[in-house]
């Protein structure tokens, strides 16, 4: 039991070499995590020392570097599945992405199970990876795109929730955070709803995994999807959740070698999950590296990674709330994550990241993959800070000055 | 300084837009957007004896696509339609006299690719 749960950002940053950076000569404050996160030292470190000493193809030679490997990759796989209590290793699959593993779902589930006239549920605040694919689908099979409603504060309408599962649905998917809002979302009430009424659950969880405790036996969905980069570990690794009875009776959405039983002339058998859905050679270095960004996360512990980023938030708003020009989209502070979404009046986003670049800080501008929502809130392109466990209270208050800043540059031209 | 993309004659065009509006009766006119930033540009264009009399242009951006849209105006003047056609990227690049990095840049070439578009559907 840790006695002390709160944890100090100071130490963290040491932890991470690229944020000893400058940049146009101010020290680097990074703020764009919901984007993708840094990586800290041992993350690197994994990665290299396994090129360097135990890397060879897995699953396939007896020999000595072939099982070193081997061991290392499904190693990794268990620490993912300890780190959200996934109910059964076999379900975890790993993906390149968030994207690939609801792609995966939409491929190998939602052709075989999505039919003429059936209904999937998606939310007006989903990023477009847990839009677009289902709009295909649904394009493809003539099935009917219904939108849960997101009210006026950036929280969803679990009544037009509620309404929409009055009638029959096959899917209902949604975000577990949203990427803009910063809104979390009661993920077990939605999911506990969907299963009542009778539909399968899609969880984008991307913005989620990376920042709080999470436990798929609470939570119980059917599917469960996540990146490694946006959570301290590599690009190019992520991964799905899936119940095994569901990808038991899935295709598979890519097929060839490392995932086949037997092929004969005509055809081929599987093998057992959960390499059934891991065709080709993975992405096994980082697999590994993910394993270290699970450890390092871990170590950190995850309820005070939450508790930092929901206090610089807080912190943020506080202090946005004293520039007037500022207009904060989305929930209040203590319904959100470490997101927090605005406008500055007569600054242009694109504008306000570039000047705010010159100042070191990093942050994202433009509708963030989500143009269906910033369509519904009738919004222009926002900029967004996004926190993490190494980002600090000062590193708002650069934000904030150099927000004044902007404007005054740019209000003063017209 | 702040970022070297805001120089002054970039900011005198956003501050002080040239040619900002609409024409009636125009012989070239249209909109198009930018999806990824949301940006909008018109362009309206007048020809006589074949070669621009007249261009003004609306919209709503950023400074780089509004400076862009202000200088564009005044560097179409008097151009026949095939030097129009002519134009690409690099004229615009050389139009706007700072180092745009490969993100702003796409600011910068929209009153081009409105320009463009138009010529293509004529």
């Amino acid at each position: 039991m840790d006695t002390d749960p709160r944890l100090d950002p100071m130490a963290c940053r040491g932890d991470f070499p690229i944020l000893q950076r400058k940049i146009h000569g101010k020290p680097l404050a990074y703020l764009d995590n919901a984007a993708s996160t840094q990586k800290p030292e041992v993350v690197i470190d994994a990665l290299c020392d396994f090129y360097r000493h135990r890397y060879a193809n897995i699953h396939r030679g007896v020999h000595t570097l072939s099982e070193e490997a081997t061991v290392a990759y499904e190693a990794a796989r268990d620490k993912v599945v300890a780190f959200i209590h996934a109910p059964d290793r076999r379900g975890l699959i790993f993906t390149r992405n968030t994207t690939e593993a609801i792609n995966l779902v939409a491929f190998s589930w939602g052709r075989t199970h999505i039919r003429d006239g059936d209904r999937i549920i998606v939310t007006e605040m989903e990023h477009h990876s847990n839009l677009v694919p289902w709009q295909r689908l649904a394009r493809d099979t003539g099935a009917e795109l219904a939108y849960v409603a997101v009210t006026d504060d950036g929280r969803l309408d679990m009544a037009s929730l509620d309404r929409l599962l009055d009638r029959p649905a096959k899917l209902v998917a949604f975000t577990h955070i949203s990427n803009v809002l910063g809104t979390v979302n009661p993920a077990e009430e939605i999911i506990d709803r969907a299963h009542r009424a009778g539909a399968h659950v899609m969880v984008d969880a991307a913005q989620s995994v990376p920042h709080l405790p999470i436990d798929l036996t609470v939570l119980d969905p059917d599917f469960f999807a996540f990146s490694g980069h946006k959570m301290c570990g590599p690009t190019g690794i992520g991964a799905l959740y899936a119940r095994p009875e569901l990808l038991a009776e899935m295709l598979p959405m890519f097929t060839g070698g490392g995932m086949i039983q037997r092929v004969e002339r005509e055809k081929a058998t599987w093998t057992d999950l959960p390499t059934k859905f891991e065709a080709g050679t993975p992405a096994i270095a980082e697999a590994v590296g993910l394993g270290a960004a699970v450890d390092y996360l871990s170590a950190q512990g995850m309820e005070a990674i939450w508790a930092h980023e929901q206090a610089l938030a807080a912190y943020c708003m506080e202090r946005l709330r004293e520039v007037p020009q500022v207009r904060v989209i989305g929930p209040p502070a203590d319904l959100r994550s470490g997101v927090v979404a605005f406008t500055v009046e007569s600054v242009h986003p694109h504008d306000l990241a570039q000047i705010l670049d010159s100042e070191g800080v990093a942050i994202r501008a433009g509708y963030h993959c989500a143009h269906p929502l910033h369509q519904c809130f009738d919004l222009p392109p926002t900029a967004r800070a996004s926190f993490y466990l190494y980002n600090t209270e000062d590193e708002v208050d650069r934000l904030v000055a150099g927000i004044r800043k902007a404007y005054d540059l740019l209000a003063a031209t017209r | 300084m702040t970022s070297n993309l805001y120089r002054e004659h970039i900011l005198d065009h956003y501050g002080n837009p040239r040619n900002e509006g609409v024409l009636e009766d125009p012989d070239i006119s249209h909109e198009r957007d930018n999806p990824v930033c949301g940006d909008v540009v018109r362009l309206d264009i007048k020809l006589e004896d074949g070669r621009v009399s007249e261009a003004r242009f609306n919209g709503e951006g950023c400074v780089i696509s509004m400076a862009a849209a202000s200088m564009f105006t005044e560097k179409i003047q008097g151009k026949t339609l095939a030097e129009l056609e002519a134009m690409d990227d690099a004229d615009i690049f050389e139009m706007m006299g700072v180092d745009l990095g490969p993100s702003r840049a796409n600011c910068a070439v929209l009153p081009l690719r409105v320009l463009q578009e138009a010529l293509a559907q004529r």
